[in-house]
């Protein structure tokens, strides 16, 4: 008797939640379509939500409009239409092609050309500046020099390791 | 010294567009309805709900639509302004009482005083949404023909009304 009490008491949370599930019942299909339509929609009360996810009350409200004007037989683009003609293009947040999206839509690609643009230029240069060094005679020796040197001490160092060498290599 | 001078200079401008950034206000959504005719609306009025109100009836004048919400704080802090504006009659304020009780309405103008020439009661939203209300208090300045020249999104304070907005009704009242 006492695990059930329990576990109807686990189950209460979930019948809070009964406010936000009745409009789904109605209808699924539709529900379905408004979620979708509204998913690709901006709240316009806490900016980073979209309309399907938010609680607020105004998206409330627009999810009932929307909900209605779908039951009327209204198109996805009639409705988009409709709110855009209300809200602005802020609404959606896959925004049009305007004179005044033309950086939103380009500007990361005039970035990307330039980032490329600035690389290759880098590249070339040090190219440039890599083949130009030419080594004097002193260079040469002293090259030479390091070089032999290293190989004295790995020679005397592979001897101490007790490792022969062939001297013919 | 060119290794220098282009970081700094993409660092400014860089560093200009977020100063520029940092100052905008991502809540004022420039509204599309600035220009065009105000929607129409049929409403009961908020102490008379036998009585209706719609802005046909405004034709010919220039005037403020404010609205406004009991469950609103921003509003409070506004309404000082209008409760002044209304007392120098300069313009005719109407008001809406947007997602209220009507009884909750009433009572909030009882305490803070009532600027309006009428005010109309928008229970459930819906002219709300018609004219793109998002976050009350919001207000319109709406000209002799009916269209819409001005929203203000947010509170309106002394230094709005006398630099924004009697400007533009002065102008518009002299048309």
């Amino acid at each position: 008797m006492k695990y059930l009490l329990i576990m109807l008491a686990c189950l209460l949370p979930v019948a809070s939640f009964a406010g936000e599930a009745q409009d789904m019942a109605a209808d699924p299909v539709l529900e379905k379509r408004m979620i979708g339509l509204a998913e690709n929609l901006r709240c316009l009360v806490c900016q980073n939500e979209s309309l399907a996810s938010s609680h607020a009350d105004l998206a409330e409200d627009l999810r009932r409009e929307v909900r209605e004007q779908m039951q009327k037989g209204l198109s996805d683009q009639e409705i988009i239409d409709y709110l855009v003609s209300r809200y602005g293009d802020f609404v959606l947040y896959d925004p049009p092609v305007k004179r005044t999206t033309l950086v939103l839509w380009y500007g990361p690609f005039v970035l990307l050309l330039v980032g490329i643009g600035m690389l290759l230029f880098q590249l070339r240069k040090r190219r440039s500046r890599v083949m130009d060094m030419e080594l004097t005679d002193e260079d040469v020796r002293r090259a030479a020099e390091l070089l032999n040197q290293t190989a004295e001490t790995a020679q005397t160092a592979d001897e101490s390791a007790g490792i022969k060498k062939d001297p013919k290599a | 010294m060119m290794r220098f001078i282009l970081p700094f200079v993409v660092f400014m401008i860089m560093a200009a567009f977020m100063y520029v950034g940092l100052n905008l206000n991502p809540h004022e959504v420039p509204s599309p309805l600035v220009g065009r005719a105000a929607p129409a609306f049929t409403l009961p009025q908020l102490h008379e709900p036998s009585k209706q109100f719609s802005p046909q009836d405004m034709k010919g004048k220039v005037w403020l639509f404010n609205v406004w919400a009991s469950w609103c704080t921003a509003c409070e802090h506004e309404h000082p302004v209008f409760m002044d504006l209304a007392r120098k009659n300069i313009v005719p304020i109407y008001g809406m009482d947007y997602k209220d009780q009507r009884a909750d309405g009433e009572a909030w103008l009882r305490k803070h005083g009532n600027p309006y020439v009428l005010v109309v009661s928008d229970a459930e939203g819906r002219v709300g949404i018609d004219y793109g209300v998002y976050g009350v208090p919001e207000t319109y300045v709406i000209d002799k023909q009916g269209v819409i020249q001005h929203k203000q999104i947010g509170a309106v304070t002394p230094e709005i009304l006398d630099e924004k907005i009697l400007p533009l009704i002065r102008e518009l009242q002299a048309k």
